[in-house]
């Protein structure tokens, strides 16, 4: 067999399976179906606001109920030293009410 | 047609033989090629495949959730503050939630209480979600120890278990009547934890929100909305291991281009000589660059992302996984649903493939442009 034969046989293989990610995804989502409908029901029954993706501070286990400045709010100099806190920044917030929401400061009068 | 596919696959033969010549160099630059993709292509899985089951698990959490602040912490809402919210235009539900943390010094772990609005275990019962059970070793039954508030042992039944499949959500939570909720939390009975709003009108949303923000100005309203960005704005790429992950990644393949792109090696620009002096176009050597380049590329692109797939998706994350849990002792174990977005695909191949090959091809067009003699000399 040619060398540029197996070579394109591989590559072709290679794109084939690359291309069955797709086809397994799709299947796999259709398995999962029944387990997100259940996490679903769950988020709506109980009124959940975050999904479960760490646990080890509490600002980390529920993203959306915690404070701009969580890392801070044990002590002044309290720099966040919890790995997972690395993969996250400071969420929008529109500010309603006490809301900490980024807004133009005022002028002082 | 078939002479000029036979050219192809006669150039192709000949690349085939020049790369095995300098096998451990180009196995190095695959090597190195597929681990720069498996990086970006498992970042880019995973955060999408996160983003995407919360923004369809949490379509479902309350449209608006109010907390009350106090000296910029939060503090238990007073039931009468339902009784002001209830009757704004556009409310349609309205009801305190109770919930909470634990510490269990048992194991260590973070527990979240939560006391549900309708089916609460009875008194003395609790329904725990897998990672509680699996921290404790529990089965049902089996009795867990709290301490409440007053410094008594409140002893509980695990009678019920939430299923493995629901742990995204469910992992830490502890289900329990409200009584035993205020025996541990140590909360008045007229409190809740904060007041979840339903509104009838999306539209009105925003404007509900204003009125509550006038009408108890201590309180902080958060719009089911924010919950959804804030999920997706979480693995953003300025997060700072993101940015690391990537920026090394980037980094490598930026030395991977330039080094081709800076020109060929003595070796290479003599076997260009020589093809050319024995009669090959310059159409011909620019065809055998691509062809390498190609066959390096696309090869590790593959390969890289097959990797990645795997990784991610059914391997539970195994490079990402750790940093997520951190310190925590209660590990959630959940396997993500593999939404996968084929234009983040697309966008990885042509920021990895196109100019790998491009900068492959450029340093040949110089060297086989020049005189043969002079590039064999």
């Amino acid at each position: 067999m040619r060398r540029s034969h197996s070579f394109l046989f591989c590559l072709g293989l290679l794109a084939g399976l690359c291309g069955l990610i797709f086809v397994h995804a799709s299947l796999r989502r259709q398995a999962m179906k029944p387990g997100l409908l259940e996490k679903e029901r769950l988020v709506r029954e109980l009124g959940l606001t975050d999904i479960c993706l760490s646990t080890e501070a509490n600002y980390t286990r529920h993203l959306t109920q915690a404070d701009f400045t969580t890392a801070f709010q044990d002590h002044p100099l309290s720099l966040e030293h919890f790995p997972s806190g690395t993969w996250i920044r400071p969420g929008p917030r529109s500010g309603y009410g006490n809301g900490q929401g980024i807004r133009p400061a005022k002028k002082h009068p | 047609m078939a002479k000029g596919f036979d050219r192809q696959k006669n150039i192709l033969d000949f690349t085939l033989s020049s790369l095995l010549r300098r096998k451990w160099k180009n196995l190095a630059l695959a090597s190195v090629y597929t681990l720069v993709v498996f990086l970006l292509a498992s970042v880019m899985f995973f955060s999408y495949a996160i983003k995407r089951e919360a923004s369809i698990l949490l379509a479902n959490a309350p449209e608006i959730t109010v907390q009350r602040l106090l000296a910029g912490r939060h503090s238990p809402v007073p039931l009468a503050y339902l009784d002001r919210i209830k009757d704004i235009a556009g409310v349609q539900a309205i009801r305190g939630r109770l919930w909470g943390y634990y510490f269990d010094p048992v194991v260590g772990a973070n527990y979240t209480l939560v006391v549900p609005e309708s089916g609460a275990p009875e008194n003395g019962t609790i329904r725990v979600g897998a990672g509680v059970a699996r921290a404790r070793s529990l089965l049902a039954g089996d009795m867990i120890e709290f301490k409440t508030a007053a410094g008594d042992i409140l002893e509980l039944e695990a009678r019920e278990f939430f299923s493995a499949d629901s742990e995204l959500v469910s992992s830490d939570l502890v289900l329990l009547s409200a009584d035993d909720f205020l025996a541990i939390s140590g909360g008045a009975a007229d409190m809740v934890t904060d007041i979840a709003v339903g509104v009838r009108n999306p539209r009105e949303l925003a404007t509900v929100a204003e009125k509550i923000a006038a009408r108890l100005p201590d309180t902080r309203v958060i719009l089911r909305e924010e919950i959804l960005r804030t999920y997706d704005a979480v693995f953003n790429w300025r997060g700072g291991l993101l940015v690391i992950i990537l920026a090394g990644a980037m980094l490598a393949f930026i030395i991977l281009a330039w080094e081709k792109a800076s020109g060929l090696g003595p070796e290479e620009r003599r076997e260009i000589g020589i093809l050319k002096a024995i009669g090959w176009e310059t159409s011909d050597v620019l065809l055998m660059k691509f062809w390498e380049g190609m066959a390096v590329s696309l090869s590790s692109f593959f390969f890289g992302l097959l990797l990645a797939y795997i990784h991610v998706f059914t391997a539970g994350s195994g490079l990402f996984a750790p940093v997520l849990k951190g310190w925590s002792v209660l590990l959630p174990e959940f396997r993500l649903v593999p939404y996968i977005d084929a234009a983040q695909v697309a966008a990885l191949f042509f920021l990895t493939v196109v100019p790998y090959s491009v900068a492959t091809i450029i340093p040949a067009w110089r060297a086989s442009i020049v005189d043969p003699d002079s590039v064999m000399r």
